[in-house]
């Protein structure tokens, strides 16, 4: 599965909603996340992922979270 | 008000308040560790008091005012006893003197020491206490920092600083199962007030409505309840244990 995909995946889980109802330009808000769930997912997608993530890099929408993780995993 | 599992780390946990502190969470079967600033011998010894007490304790020396330093103590007690459950932000220090004649230099160390030291440990376990979704953060603030007191700009102003920043944690974590408090000691016997000439001390306990000075044991009564899980309905509160000489 590649980044995007488990991006989406671990979202639609913690909402109980439908992958397929989440792309890139899905915002949080729209997910109803606020600041600290944001923090959440973060923290249990650096464990995923095992990179550091710079959380003030990420921004208001789901494409945002995904690009900073590829751009971690790159560094 | 059983906390066994529970690991809690107190910051200026090898004598006074702190000391207290932690023993008394030691009492409820936590875990213990303590931060000291330079003091060894105190450090050991609160250690054996903590440890005929059959929990496990330790102690870590740190200067809460350095961010890595902190960070760094927190990972040498994680390793040793797992995620931090409880955290007392106790150590403080004072460096009296009128304004007018006060050094910027004294009024930046109280704060880095007793408002930022507060912020880097509460940096430290935030993640942790996500992740547990359960936490105790309690803020030792002071009378001073909601009365003021004359001689102590820098020390009221960490002190009122720390009920700030308790309020704003508390918020932030108040759905997460992590509840944040501050308590506000009066005037307590300690070895400042054992220092002092009779009449000094007598002009001190007049101003407290019971009239008599605190113990560290009135703290720390109070500090073990709010880290209880029976406190788990209290957030961002600023109690006062001070014989009600605020109010």
């Amino acid at each position: 599965m590649d980044i995007a995909s488990k991006v989406i995946s671990a979202l639609a889980e913690r909402r109980g909603s439908d992958p397929k109802e989440i792309n890139n330009d899905t915002t949080f808000a729209e997910l109803a996340l606020d600041s600290l769930d944001v923090a959440e997912m973060v923290m249990d997608l650096e464990d995923a992922f095992n990179v550091t993530i710079d959380i003030t890099k990420v921004k208001g929408t789901v494409g945002d979270l995904i690009e900073v993780i590829k751009e971690a995993q790159e560094a | 008000m059983s906390l066994e599992q529970k690991t809690a780390l107190v910051t200026g946990g090898s004598r006074g308040i702190g000391r207290e502190i932690a023993l008394s969470l030691a009492d409820n079967c936590a875990q213990v560790a303590i931060l000291y600033a330079g003091r060894k011998d105190a450090a050991d010894e609160t250690v054996r008091e903590l440890e005929k007490k059959n929990v496990k304790a330790m102690a870590v020396q740190c200067d809460v005012s350095d961010d890595a330093a902190v960070q760094a103590a927190f990972k040498q007690v994680k390793d040793a006893f797992g995620p931090i459950d409880i955290l007392v932000n106790n150590a403080g220090i004072t460096k009296d003197m009128l304004t007018l004649r006060m050094s910027a230099e004294d009024f930046a160390k109280v704060i880095a020491v007793n408002l930022n030291g507060a912020f880097h440990t509460i940096k430290a376990c935030y993640r942790d206490f996500l992740k547990l979704g359960w936490g105790r953060i309690l803020n030792i603030s002071s009378v001073s920092g909601l009365m003021g007191n004359p001689g102590q700009a820098n020390y009221a102003s960490s002190k009122a600083g720390l009920i700030g920043l308790t309020k704003t944690v508390a918020r932030e974590l108040a759905n997460r199962g992590v509840t944040v408090n501050a308590i506000c000691p009066g005037f307590i016997e300690t070895d400042m007030t054992g220092a002092m000439n009779e009449e000094v001390l007598s002009k001190a306990v007049a101003a407290v409505p019971m009239s008599r000075l605190g113990t560290p044991k009135d703290i720390a009564k109070a500090a073990a309840f709010l880290c209880s899980e029976d406190a788990g309905y209290i957030t961002g509160a600023v109690l006062q244990v001070d014989g009600g000489m605020y109010m």
